[in-house]
């Protein structure tokens, strides 16, 4: 069983299966010749008959399915639980006691098989029959779905009374025996199908009404947006990933080494700053920077204010009132040591909404400082010297799509050709040997074998070679 | 031998329409008669004033959405496909995989990243919530949670906790703590609750503000510290299997899709429901935001994966092959938004180029369905959890 049965009215469909096998069950229960044993049940006057006692129901599960008691109790319990049987004396009262307590067969039209979805409409006029029949006979919790029908299907309440009126009138003719039952079978019905206790849910059958005139209404609203041409919207998704092409890591290739950058501050990081103000104010050392910036042109207090404000709407509720408080002492209130600069309409508005602090209260005004931030000190941050001279000393981060061949650059540096210094050992060592032939000391390397040694691997070796001789 | 009493027709013909369907008595001019459901529905709808019948505002219905098709189609000059043919084409990709993460015991659900880009969050069918160093393949902590399939996870943005739900209907938050010693689903904290399976969630900008969309149909704002609901949205008529917050700069908007076919943007302040798109032909199984917010992916069982763009109000894009037959169940974009990586339920991930709607690769390499991808927040690998029990770093 996947998670998609469990929606869409899924529980149903899973049930179905078992409500075919109990309805087997119940016909055999019914079978003239091999079924149950029937009695009839007295009312004062009137006797119905087809009523059973829990005694036989449970022994006739016993002997047809060579099962115990207690099993039969519990598959006779779920008989009565979906309304297959119900009982006569406490009707509410879903269970099978194995004693002379007597139960009736519910009739197939009562089926829930059948019957279901049991729509909101049958309710509806069941309600509302019991209402007209007798006054007060509503339960409770009855009463309460009464009115909360008549508010969600108003529109339908004449053709409700109209059927409650008629089924009534047309149960008056029928005999007093078959009308009890028939108001057994009902009842019985909806306990099983809006039990008491259960919250009343939007149920599955929906109100076809209220579906198409939200539908409508949406289509209305659709219809007055404003919208933008193809043309314009779609360069904007190519400028955009032409912007950030050389940023995108997967499709630029990675270094194999470390999947994960580490945080020095490279060119690509600063040109992203360059993009957008809030990439910018995103990256920590962006906004550090800026903050710099701004304490340069004594305008720090925008910055500051906005992220006040941030921390208000992110964060913790106990503590709004408390912040609200400290931000207005700072930044609003006449004469603050950190004054912000906001238009006397959105000030008013916000000094109004201080009086009853909430979440979003400085919203308008985070805004209005934002966009000054955006449109006055951001761009004159890009051209100022604080941000060129970061761009100038930051690192220049590894090209992988073209291969560097590491040797390259270190030809610069190079030590001179191995055989020129050869050579030059060569001369040395013979003064030296010729010097030395009386003492018999090895020589110390000269300085330009040291030197000669860089070069290559074979050089070192025909040097050393040579000196050892 | 039960009762005959009460004898009635219980399935047949309708008197009104003639369908076989299960039938229901009622009287009309004190005659009994009997008519299928959608039938009485009709006619009990009968009494509507200005004389409106259900048929007539079902036609009203009808013409008004062909208008919006009609008003869309206006301002609909160039197609994706056109404007893209001055971009380069893309080679293929040289992504691998890089590492697999195995410990899960069943099925992998959902997985998030952090922000530090290394660390993520994973959850799995058996109970479990792990919390992965991807770098060194370290399992930092376990969670076990009561109940099984566990499919939504979600990582704080300070790092500090994250929050997981399933069928248990809730969503809970767990903080992270440094102490090995420590049992952590003691101090997991209950904060959303639904009437059916919570189907992911993902916090706001910060730790304080939970989003969580249901099978219930309905998609919810929490406060994590009390638990309290601030906001429902109601509109999807079945499931909402997927939800993403909108990366702009008032960040007040998200987009929802489920299994009415239908993705819908939402105002996060007001509750309502701003856009509505319909063309896919099944469900929706995810959804995401273009990384400039202007636009969003959708994943679907029709084996499609579409773009909308917000700004022209319609679909621009379908990513689509005769070759892909099974279900896609996840998509997310890479950094530039140039490429969209879709899992699909064929055990495979195709990269497709965005503006030019074609698939520049296809990555093997799980043996079951993908349940979820995920770029890293700095762009530099994708992460895959999959049904076959591991997690893949691409790169």
């Amino acid at each position: 069983m996947t998670i998609n049965t469990l929606a869409k009215g899924g529980w149903y469909r899973e049930q179905m299966t078992c409500f075919r096998k109990m309805e087997k069950v119940i016909v055999a229960m019914q079978d003239p010749d091999m079924g149950m044993k029937m009695r009839n049940q007295r009312l004062l006057i009137t006797v119905i008959p087809h009523a059973m006692t829990g005694r036989d129901v449970i022994d006739w599960l016993i002997q047809k399915y060579n099962i115990c008691e207690e099993e039969a109790l519990h598959v006779g319990g779920m008989l009565v639980r979906y309304g297959y049987i119900y009982p006569l004396k406490e009707p509410r009262s879903l269970v099978l006691r194995a004693d002379e307590t007597p139960y009736r067969f519910q009739t197939p039209y009562f089926w829930t098989s059948t019957r279901w979805p049991a729509s909101e409409l049958d309710y509806a006029i069941y309600l509302a029959k019991k209402n007209i029949r007798k006054q007060g006979e509503l339960m409770e919790y009855e009463k309460e779905r009464y009115s909360l029908l008549h508010k969600r299907i108003n529109h339908t309440w004449d053709f409700v009374v109209m059927q409650a009126r008629e089924q009534l009138r047309a149960s008056k003719q029928r005999r007093k025996a078959d009308r009890i039952v028939l108001e057994c079978q009902e009842q019985a019905y909806w306990l099983i199908n809006r039990p008491p206790v259960r919250s009343l849910t939007l149920h599955y059958s929906a109100v076809l009404y209220h579906t198409v005139l939200s539908c409508i209404e949406s289509c209305r609203r659709a219809l007055g947006r404003n919208r933008v041409k193809s043309s314009i919207c779609l360069e904007g998704f190519v400028k955009f990933s032409e912007q950030y092409q050389n940023h995108d890591p997967i499709m630029q290739g990675c270094l194999p080494s470390n999947p994960w950058i580490s945080d020095d501050t490279n060119t690509h990081r600063l040109e992203r700053w360059s993009f957008s103000f809030m990439e910018l104010l995103n990256d920590p050392i962006g906004r550090r920077e800026f903050m710099t910036y701004l304490e340069k042109e004594f305008s720090a207090e925008n910055l500051c204010f906005w992220q006040a404000c941030e921390d208000i709407r992110h964060g913790e509720s106990s503590k709004i009132i408390q912040k609200v408080e400290d931000v207005y002492k700072n930044f609003l209130a006449p004469g603050a040591a950190r004054w912000v600069n906001i238009d006397s309409k959105t000030m008013d508005k916000t000094l109004e909404g201080i009086k009853h602090p909430h979440r979003f209260v400085m919203d308008d005004a985070q805004l209005h400082i934002y966009f000054l931030m955006k449109k006055d000190s951001y761009p004159r941050y890009l051209k100022s010297d604080l941000y060129k001279n970061m761009l100038a000393k930051a690192i220049v981060p590894q090209e992988t799509k073209k291969s560097v061949f590491p040797f390259m650059r270190r030809q610069r540096h190079s030590s001179p050709s191995p055989a020129q210094a050869v050579t030059q050992v060569t001369e040395e060592d013979g003064r030296a040997m010729g010097a030395g032939k009386a003492g018999t000391n090895s020589l110390p390397p000269s300085p330009l074998s040291l030197l000669v040694t860089i070069v290559t691997i074979q050089g070192v070796l025909s040097v050393y070679s040579f000196i050892s001789d | 031998m039960c009762d005959q009493t009460f004898v009635a027709v219980t399935f047949g013909p309708c008197d009104s329409c003639s369908k076989a369907s299960p039938l229901m008595n009622i009287y009309i001019k004190n005659e009994p008669i009997n008519y299928c459901s959608f039938c009485v529905e009709m006619m009990a709808c009968q009494g509507l004033q200005k004389g409106e019948t259900l048929a007539s505002l079902k036609r009203e219905c009808d013409n008004l959405k062909k208008k919006l098709e009609e008003e869309r189609g206006k301002l609909n000059d160039v197609e994706l496909h056109q404007v893209a043919e001055k971009t380069e084409v893309l080679g293929a990709l040289s992504v691998k995989t890089r590492r697999v993460l195995k410990g899960h015991g069943n099925k992998v659900l959902c997985m998030d990243w952090c922000k530090d880009r290394r660390r993520l969050v994973s959850s799995s069918q058996d109970g479990k919530v792990i919390v992965w160093d991807a770098f060194t393949l370290n399992k930092e902590h376990g969670i076990t949670l009561p109940c099984t399939w566990v499919m939504a996870c979600a990582y704080a943005p300070s790092g500090c906790a994250v929050a997981c739900g399933g069928l248990d209907n809730k969503c809970s938050v767990v903080p992270l703590s440094l102490d090995k010693t420590e049992n952590l689903a003691a101090k997991k904290k209950s904060v959303a609750m639904h009437t059916n399976y919570v189907s992911g969630c993902t916090f706001t900008n910060s730790d304080m503000q939970l989003l969580t969309c249901s099978g219930d149909g309905t998609c919810a704002l929490w406060d994590v510290e009390s638990g309290q609901l601030l906001q429902s949205f109601h509109g999807h008529t079945a499931d909402v299997l997927s939800l993403d917050l909108a990366p702009s700069e008032t960040g007040n908007t998200f987009v929802s899709g489920g299994c009415d076919k239908k993705a819908n943007v939402w105002d996060m302040r007001s509750g309502q429901n701003i856009q509505s798109f319909e063309s896919h032909e099944s469900d929706i199984n995810c959804v995401k935001y273009y990384p400039s917010g202007d636009a969003f992916a959708s994943a679907s069982d029709d084996a499609t994966c579409r773009f909308y763009d917000l700004r022209a109000d319609r679909e621009v894009a379908v990513y689509q092959k005769d070759s892909i037959i099974f279900g896609a169940s996840t998509v997310d974009f890479s950094l530039s938004g140039r490429l969209l990586f879709a899992g699909y339920n064929d055990y495979t991930i195709n990269a497709w180029d965005v503006l030019k709607g074609t698939r520049v690769s296809v990555l093997f390499g799980h043996e079951n369905r993908i349940s979820r991808v995920r770029v890293s927040p700095d762009g530099t690998a994708l992460c895959s959890a999959s049904w076959d029990n591991t997690l893949r770093i691409w790169a």
